[in-house]
């Protein structure tokens, strides 16, 4: 009788199983996809030729390549991302422990303020990005954000 | 699903004589298999039930020729998307190109290891449940990208790029309102917050903290129908500019993948809405009506009447609204769902200090 209640065997089990899925996932995709193709090669046919082969733009010939620049405020917009994502995560171990520290109200009171000071610094760089127009889509010569920049 | 091995190691004597990782190992297949096989079919059968949907609510019929009432036609579907010609263009990035399907399956189909079905079927119980539904959610913006850009073709890049813009702006929200969640339950782990929500309808999050916890389960569910990119949100694909965005260039089962991960990710989305806000396989009533091990199927059934009520609500949105522009998407996001993550977040948390 091996031991059922050891938590070590757990939590292997548990991230084993992580690893299976992902396994599953692609052997799932891979699987479809090779049977597709059989089955095209068996019952339906194969006849590449340049025009099929060349990308679809709306039935006119594609001019030049894809792999362009694109516009900077992509960019502006992932930079604004990471930097919240990394304070929320920041704050995740913060939020497992405030409902246990209700118990005790000073403590409760002293992590409250302390998020809140962490989380204002944030909503400061929030309200700072959003005066400097960054946050905004589409720019025109006439906006005044852009023009204070200027 | 430890709990249910173990349950059966113990009680059926078959078992005892085999070493015990097989046992787990044929448990964790069958489990692996029964999650795959759900998740396929509900790709198919939410195809059909869209194209109804949409056409009752477009006053016309929906599909309704092969098989009775037309539910056959996601077979019909399947059929013709295996046999077509698998192209792949001149211009692509041969590689990335290939890549990009694998890993917009798999993640989507990854975020059910933790989705509590009832109080035992669940595949594993992290203890890091939430934090690792959003690590792997965030997976799909890398495949998306790897779609569009190796497509060689100007539209997908384009439509990559949006998409990756706005599934990386909701993610902000969403993360911030997990975070109340989090704070509201004391634990990461999902059958944990599950069982944070026991004694009927009003011990939901959802109504836990009315003034707040309501806004913060529509921000959650905004935010989350802009992440599955589905209309009023569906940018990246919009096809009157830019033909079917990053996935324009896919065809045959390649192409089947993408539309298959967009159902399994609305299955998820709603299912994680579910365990979060609306109680998970909780009854709205307090305790349960089947005794014992049965009260499973209870909670089987509960959990799956909400998430496809919520998955129905996400295509009645489909097809009632019309879609955003570019510029009114992210200000959404950065000008409304922020600020009032925020202030739920902030409320939440007083409401709990003096409560």
């Amino acid at each position: 009788m091996p031991n059922v209640s050891n938590n070590t065997s757990q939590y292997l089990f548990n991230y084993t199983n992580v690893l299976l899925f992902l396994l599953a996932g692609i052997a799932f995709v891979f699987a479809s996809i090779a049977f597709s193709r059989i089955m095209a090669w068996l019952l339906g046919h194969r006849k590449p030729d340049p025009i099929k082969q060349s990308t679809y733009e709306c039935g006119e010939l594609p001019v030049g390549t894809s792999f362009i620049r694109f516009n900077i405020r992509f960019y502006i917009v992932a930079l604004i991302f990471i930097i919240f994502d990394v304070e929320v995560v920041a704050l995740f171990p913060w939020a497992i422990i405030f409902k246990k520290s209700l118990a005790l109200k000073g403590d409760a009171i002293l992590m409250f303020a302390e998020m809140f000071v962490f989380v204002l610094i944030l909503i400061v760089g929030l309200i700072y990005v959003w005066r400097k127009g960054d946050l905004q889509w589409v720019k025109t010569l006439g906006d005044k954000n852009v023009k204070d920049k200027e | 699903m430890y709990d249910i091995i173990n349950y059966f190691v113990t009680n059926v004597k078959i078992l005892q004589s085999i070493p015990f990782w097989m046992v787990q190992a044929a448990f964790m297949l069958a489990g692996c298999g029964a999650v795959l096989g759900v998740a396929a079919l509900f790709a198919g059968v939410g195809s059909v039930v869209e194209r109804n949907i949409a056409g009752r609510i477009q006053a016309r019929y929906g599909p309704n020729r092969v098989g009775p009432w037309g539910w056959m036609q996601f077979l019909a579907d399947g059929i013709k998307l295996v046999l077509k010609e698998d192209l792949i263009p001149d211009a692509s990035a041969k590689m990335p190109f290939r890549l990009a399907p694998y890993f917009i399956f798999t993640v989507a189909f990854a975020a059910f290891i933790v989705v509590p079905f009832s109080q035992k079927l669940q595949i594993a119980d992290l203890n890091i449940g939430i934090l690792y539904i959003i690590s792997v959610s965030s997976i799909v913006v890398i495949a998306i990208l790897l779609a569009g850009w190796s497509s060689g073709n100007k539209w997908s890049l384009f439509g990559a790029m949006r998409s990756a813009a706005q599934i990386i702006s909701y993610e902000v929200p969403v993360t911030i309102t997990i975070l109340a969640v989090i704070m509201m339950a004391g634990t990461m782990s999902m059958q944990e917050i599950t069982a944070g929500q026991s004694g009927g309808i009003w011990r939901w999050f959802i109504f836990r903290y009315p003034l707040f916890t309501i806004p913060a389960f529509l921000v959650y569910y905004i935010a989350s129908i802009a992440e599955v990119n589905r209309t009023p949100f569906d940018i990246p694909e919009a096809e009157s500019e830019l033909v079917a965005g990053y996935h324009t260039e896919y065809s045959s089962m390649r192409f089947a993948m993408f539309m298959m991960s967009e159902y399994v990710n609305v299955l998820a989305v709603s299912a994680i809405a579910v365990t979060m806000f609306l109680g998970g396989w909780q009854s709205p009533y307090p305790g349960h009506i089947f005794p014992g091990i049965w009260s499973n199927i209870e909670g089987l059934f509960w959990f799956f009447s909400k998430t496809f009520f919520l998955v129905f609500l996400m295509m009645w949105i489909r097809w009632t609204l019309p879609r955003y522009r570019v510029d009114q998407l992210m200000d959404l996001c950065w000008k409304v769902l922020l600020p009032v993550s925020f202030i739920n977040l902030f409320g939440i948390c007083a409401w709990m200090l003096l409560a």
